[in-house]
């Protein structure tokens, strides 16, 4: 189950939100529905829209940073919100992300519409090992 | 932080505050805000001024507060041969700016039929999380309208001919380059001409307070002749596409950095040297972020004035619906200034800042050119608003610049537990504010508590001299992303 929490003293301006995973890639699944949380009750989108992902990069911040750029771009490119992640993260040389996004075309006359997301921004990003898992730390523009 | 007084409403962080400071960084405030100033300002406007080839200070306005990279109010002109260029001091949202227009209308006029006219603007302007405008365009006719700006607007149908000279720059700023825009930038923004957006973009309808006149001759001549006039004033960017060149180029210079061994002090402040491919190529596409900015609020009045004349029966110049003037206050802009005595040319970043230009300078346009150019400061959509003019002290003072709003006290998330969209909806009804939004979580957000006092800001841009206040405007209809 995807874990996060939105912080309220971080930014002023706009919408943070911590965010937790058992693996990397639950982490990534957590901060992907956040993002989407800030536009829409994602609990209203269904899953009959499909979308593949792929992204390859150095190291996690950046890696984190690409794959929320990304969906945000297909939000307005396709139309869609997401709301169901499948991802793999796999680290050779390099990280690389793979998955399958789902989610429904915009629909104002059927979802709880939030706020847009601008972009994710790189202010205080931070992607850790924790204890029991992982845990990120995201602000984004709104 | 240590800050020294330099003059009252001008405050000072010296090069001894912080290792790395080029220049010190100003500040422009009252006592009382500078008192409530978040610590997050001072941080950054340091780091600000740490930046390769910033020229005299770095500034903030006293509407600034906590940002990305640069604090939102910050100020900061750059040598074009040792100095950088940061997405960083310019936003994400590229050229989010303001347009005020006025109207022959009266409150008294308008009043009997507000709910009808109000549901005209929103069904004409589209807005919120991915609407789309009206406008048709493909990748050549886009290319086109980066380059073009407002004139493509007015050669495709969509505003008057006198409409661009009523523009900062024309709405067409020269140097856009589409060959460096993203196939990307242009899937998400090509379908989105002509539509508001959300979080804090509105469409306001404001009355003028003929009897907050603070400067007799500068209203005048803005078209202000009439008691209770309806003006209506439209604050947004460039949409998906500003925000996806943004975020393509804030990881090019992520590497750039690395390329030309720059080290800064916040990831967000990531930039490139100016003159370098990197920092061409983003120059490039910012102003065709920058150009259809202007476009999408030339489409968007184009939309405001058919629902006028939908409302009233009548053509939308028979109701003398002229721009007073439209600003950008996300840009980086290439200006001439005065640095250590000499006349030079520098590229000055605003971010959540204003042009501030002073009579008698040459790209004020000749019918502002006695009084200074016109300065537009949004409100939150339950207080005022105030048009202003530049002046010679921000010339000489702040790089020609000034504050862009009242700024943000709060976040969007504390903001929503303290005010629910729809008590916060029905308390305006009852103060005479109509309010239409998509989103009523997005609407709690927006509420007035969570700013600065409005009031006080534009005193203190005022009191510093950095502009004039003209006149106050009041909102009666709000039309929320």
């Amino acid at each position: 189950m995807p874990k996060f929490k939105f912080l309220e003293d971080i930014a002023i301006a706009d919408a943070a939100f911590e965010a937790y995973g058992n693996s990397l890639e639950e982490l990534f699944e957590s901060c992907a529905l956040a993002t989407f949380e800030v536009m829409v009750e994602t609990k209203g989108v269904k899953q009959e829209q499909k979308e593949e992902i792929r992204i390859k990069d150095l190291n996690l911040d950046d890696l984190l940073f690409d794959f929320i750029s990304e969906l945000i771009y297909l939000k307005d490119a396709r139309k869609i919100f997401f709301s169901k992640f499948d991802l793999n993260i796999n680290k050779n040389k390099e990280y690389k992300l793979s998955g399958t996004l789902w989610g429904e075309k915009i629909d104002y006359t059927k979802h709880k519409i939030g706020q847009d997301v601008k972009a994710i921004t790189y202010h205080l990003l931070e992607v850790k090992k924790i204890e029991d898992g992982w845990k990120a730390q995201v602000i984004l523009d709104t | 932080m240590q800050t020294k007084k330099i003059e009252d409403y001008i405050w000072e962080i010296p090069v001894t505050e912080k290792e790395g400071m080029r220049v010190p960084a100003r500040i422009i405030a009252s006592e009382k805000i500078m008192k409530e100033m978040d610590q997050g300002v001072y941080n950054q406007i340091t780091n600000v001024a740490c930046l390769p080839g910033i020229q005299k200070y770095a500034f903030c306005m006293p509407d600034g507060h906590w940002g990305y990279g640069f604090p939102i109010g910050g100020v900061a002109a750059f040598d074009l041969k040792e100095g950088v260029i940061s997405p960083g001091g310019i936003g994400f949202d590229i050229n989010c700016g303001v347009r005020s227009v006025r109207t022959n209308l009266t409150l008294e006029e308008v009043k009997p039929k507000l709910n009808e006219l109000m549901d005209a603007l929103f069904r004409l302007v589209p807005a919120g999380v991915g609407s789309t405008g009206f406008v048709k365009l493909n990748t050549n006719r886009f290319k086109e309208l980066m380059v073009e700006g407002v004139d493509w607007c007015i050669k495709n149908g969509y505003g008057w001919e006198e409409d661009g000279e009523r523009i900062e720059q024309g709405g067409r700023i020269p140097g856009a380059n589409p060959e460096k825009v993203s196939q990307k930038a242009i899937s998400r923004g090509v379908d989105q001409l002509g539509t508001l957006g959300s979080g804090n973009h509105y469409l306001e309808l404001q009355v003028a307070q003929t009897d907050r006149v603070f400067h007799p001759e500068a209203a005048k001549i803005f078209g202000i002749d009439r008691p209770n006039q309806i003006f209506v004033m439209i604050h947004c960017g460039s949409r998906g596409f500003g925000h996806q060149i943004a975020t393509d180029y804030l990881r090019v210079f992520t590497e750039a950095m690395r390329k030309y061994n720059l080290r800064v002090l916040d990831k967000e402040l990531a930039c490139a040297p100016f003159n370098s491919p990197e920092g061409q190529d983003y120059y490039g596409a910012m102003l065709c972020a920058a150009n259809s900015a202007f476009a999408n609020r030339q489409v968007i009045l184009h939309q405001v004035r058919e629902a006028f004349s939908q409302v009233f029966h009548k053509d939308p110049k028979d109701l003398g619906m002229h721009i007073v003037y439209d600003v950008a206050h996300n840009i980086a802009k290439l200006e001439e200034h005065l640095v250590n005595g000499e006349r030079k040319k520098v590229l000055v970043h605003r971010k959540g800042a204003t042009r501030s230009f002073g009579p008698g300078h040459p790209e004020v346009p000749e019918f502002y050119r006695q009084i200074g150019q016109p300065v537009i400061v949004g409100g939150s959509m339950e207080t005022s608003s105030y048009l202003l003019v530049g002046t010679q002290k921000a010339m000489e003072m702040t790089m020609g610049s000034t504050l862009h709003g009242a700024g943000r006290t709060m976040s969007r998330h504390a903001a929503k537990k303290k005010v629910k969209g729809y008590e916060l909806l029905k308390n305006m009804e009852e103060r005479g504010i109509i309010v239409k939004a998509v989103s009523m979580p997005g609407l709690a957000e927006e509420a007035g508590i969570a700013y600065k006092n409005i009031s006080e800001v534009v005193e203190a841009v005022d009191r510093a001299g950095i502009s004039r206040k003209v006149i106050e405007l009041k909102p009666i209809g709000n039309i929320k992303g």
